[in-house]
């Protein structure tokens, strides 16, 4: 029954694709609307690692407005209106309740930037069913595998995608013997499994993994511990560290027993957007984004302008405001949106993750793009970063 | 003996006379802030001059006296005496101009302000801006008919070609095309409007009667990863009989014939590929490679690159005075 049901799915669908896209001229007709709501809470300020970047209690939201503000340009030529509404919810409020409250009956898609516990359980509420939700905030790959949902699009590159993508250019560079160090979260931990994959599947040796325990012991300061914390019996070419909220990795350049490199979540970092990156346009956006929001434009800010742009492109090319046609174009292979990267962006069908180029950028440079030239793919070069067809845990259809 | 003094009479008879002087290709250097000018039959580079911050669009005037240049950091596109490479004025193209068109009678430039969304009319013979249009996200490529009757802008973030007319100055039509547009041109009868789609890798060929899409063309190159594929500058000869497109990072000028659509050959240029434009005579293509910083000359007869060029950082766009 199932392998029937399949197929003509599948074809009805791509018919109603093609008979939407048949169109050509476009001209303003009778408008429809498309309503999107952007959820969010507020975030308590971390304790500081230095004054030099102030924090930023607003990413995403600048990005979302940024984004509907460019549908909406093209919607004046479609009929299309894209109203955006915001929720942010404080931080000793409940994000479950706001949606129940706000969303919940009223919207269809909703732009969520929020941790990956609270999107599981928003996006499990039966009325999620009928959603569908562009995740601008999670890098979790468990999210992408077995923690999946169908009513939900990763915009942001997994943790599994920036580690591959440092891995491709270590590999470039025959910096093949890695140090890794990984800080005391939750998160850490995650971010060096990744980093371990990504030895594996590239052909890197660690030779050395060390913990960085938090200590208030006065002896201990950056300056003489790193040097002491960094040697390590076997040479190694790069030092990695997993601080994905940057408690010590700061402090580990210039400061190493031996001069190396430091890459990972300081040094040479892996990341979907930086304010180096002016090349494919980028350059333009950059310059709307800081008009607009008097900053640089953050991750979260360019994964919701994305989750809009992406939307507004699915919804002109079907003609359509509807769930079915419009997550229907969205995961077939005629979607393209252009990310500033250089390669069209479209989504991995088989666990909702954008498929899109990483950026490896130092401080002040931008060093290289990944996927780096010469890793192959037989479909596209962009599925060599992450969790390929043939490795997803992830099980769509359950 | 005889010989020697007869050759070396005629090329004394052709220098002064000044019937030798060849074209000069004249490229914006986007990095250098300057503008070289090459001589295409010797193959060297005459001269490197400073034009101003950013140097990118570039065009001639009908007349071949003026050249158009936009410097975008500086905000405004210069007008160049094409003889003495000397500054004589300045129009208002509005912020960071990058793309513009000059229409047939060459006096009115249409300037595309990619971060304002909007088409400037500028009227060159006044300097004054008379108009601006709204239009979809990011305007790029621009073009304006050779009948004069459409100004074409195309939005790389809208997705669109917008049909303005150029008597009221407004949008008639928009024909929704692949992702990223970029170039637009036109072929010289002004029946079809050529568009190319950097996202797609894509040319669409669109009947101007009815505004449609009549074709599309993928391209497609033994060993470049589609990802690769990036068409920008597009370019068709004057009776129709091919047009050219250059593919971007995929270091390749594709020759399409212009009544069948087949993709005839793609040559070999340089790296990154932008801007295209004939010798007069057509009889030559020239090739602005922005990361090799070179310019090749495509000989059309033979269809092969016969000279590459090196110009300086970046060369953006070119024009070619007779």
């Amino acid at each position: 029954m199932r392998s029937i049901n399949q197929p003509v799915r599948i074809m009805v669908t791509v018919l109603l694709i093609i008979q939407l896209v048949g169109i050509g001229v476009v001209s303003a007709k009778a408008k429809q609307t498309i309503a999107i709501a952007y959820l969010s809470q507020d975030q308590n300020v971390p304790p500081p690692l230095s004054n030099l970047d102030a924090f930023i209690k607003n990413k995403g939201v600048f990005g979302a407005e940024l984004g509907a503000d460019d549908d909406n340009t093209t919607g004046e030529f479609t009929g299309q209106h894209y109203q955006l509404s915001k929720f942010i919810v404080p931080v000793d409020g409940n994000v479950i309740d706001t949606f129940t409250k706000e969303i919940s009956n009223k919207f269809q898609y909703v732009v969520v930037n929020l941790p990956a516990e609270q999107l599981n359980l928003i996006a499990d509420l039966p009325a999620a069913r009928q959603m569908l939700l562009f995740d601008v905030a999670t890098v979790d790959d468990a999210l992408r595998n077995e923690q999946c949902r169908r009513n939900v699009l990763h915009i942001l590159p997994s943790r599994a995608m920036r580690a591959d993508a440092l891995a491709q250019y270590m590999m470039k560079k025959r910096w093949t013997k890695w140090f890794l160090i990984i800080g005391s979260t939750q998160e850490d931990r995650l971010f060096a499994d990744a980093v371990k994959r990504a030895a594996k599947r590239f052909g890197m040796k660690i030779v050395a993994e060390k913990t960085w325990e938090h200590t208030y012991d006065a002896r201990r300061t950056a300056q003489s511990d790193v040097a002491v914390f960094t040697q390590a019996e076997d040479d190694y070419d790069v030092l990695v560290v997993a601080d994905e909220q940057g408690q010590f990795g700061e402090y580990l350049d210039y400061r190493t027993w031996i001069p190396r490199p430091v890459i990972g979540t300081q040094g040479l970092i892996a990341t979907s957007w930086h304010r180096t990156h002016e090349q494919w346009g980028a350059v333009q956006i950059q310059n709307r984004f800081k008009e607009k929001a008097g900053r640089w434009m953050e991750e979260q800010d360019y994964a919701a302008y994305l989750a809009l742009r992406a939307l507004g492109e699915a919804a002109t090319r079907s003609q359509s405001v509807d769930l079915i046609p419009v997550k229907a174009y969205l995961l077939s292979d005629a979607f393209a949106l252009n990310g500033y990267t250089g390669n069209p962006l479209s989504f991995r069908s088989w666990d909702g993750q954008l498929r899109q180029p990483v950026l490896l950028a130092a401080p002040r440079s931008l060093v290289a793009v990944a996927p780096i030239e010469g890793f192959l793919h037989p479909k596209t070069e962009l599925d060599t970063l992450g969790y390929d067809q043939p490795e997803s845990q992830c099980k769509w259809d359950k | 003996m005889i010989m020697k003094k007869k050759n070396f009479g005629l090329f004394l008879a052709l220098a002064l006379t000044g019937t030798v002087q060849a074209e000069s290709v004249f490229v914006t250097l986007e990095k250098d802030n300057a503008l070289a000018v090459v001589d295409p039959i010797t193959g060297t580079l005459i001269k490197t001059v400073p034009i101003g911050q950013r140097p990118r669009g570039i065009t001639i005037s009908p007349d071949n006296k003026f050249l158009y240049i936009a410097t975008s950091d500086d905000n405004t596109i210069k007008i160049i005496d094409a003889e003495t490479l000397k500054e004589v004025g300045q129009l208002p193209s509005g912020d960071d101009p990058e793309t513009f068109a000059l229409n047939p009678a060459g006096d009115k430039i249409y300037v595309s302000n990619e971060d304002d969304s909007l088409v400037t009319v500028i009227d060159i013979a006044s300097k004054k801006a008379v108009k601006q249009i709204k239009v979809g996200v990011e305007p790029e490529g621009i073009t304006v008919s050779p009948d004069n009757k459409w100004l074409i802008s195309a939005s790389e973030t809208t997705n669109m070609v917008h049909w303005i007319d150029t008597k009221t100055n407004t949008i008639v039509e928009n024909t929704l095309v692949d992702p990223r547009p970029r170039a637009v041109g036109f072929t010289a009868d002004s029946q079809q409007l050529w568009v190319t789609s950097e996202m797609a890798g894509t040319l669409m060929i669109l009947d101007t009667k009815t505004k449609q899409i009549i074709k599309t063309i993928k391209f497609e190159v033994a060993g470049v990863t589609a990802d690769k594929i990036q068409p920008v500058g597009v370019i068709i000869d004057k009776d129709s009989n091919r047009g050219y497109v250059a593919l971007g990072p995929a270091n390749r000028v594709a020759v399409v014939n212009a009544k069948t659509f087949a993709v005839e050959k793609t040559l070999l240029v340089g790296q990154r590929v932008w801007n295209l434009a004939f010798s007069p005579d057509q009889k030559r293509l020239y090739t602005t490679n922005g990361t090799s910083n070179d310019i090749s000359i495509i000989d059309l007869d033979s269809q092969t690159v016969t000279k590459s060029i090196g110009v300086g950082n970046y060369p953006w766009g070119v024009a070619v005075k007779p």
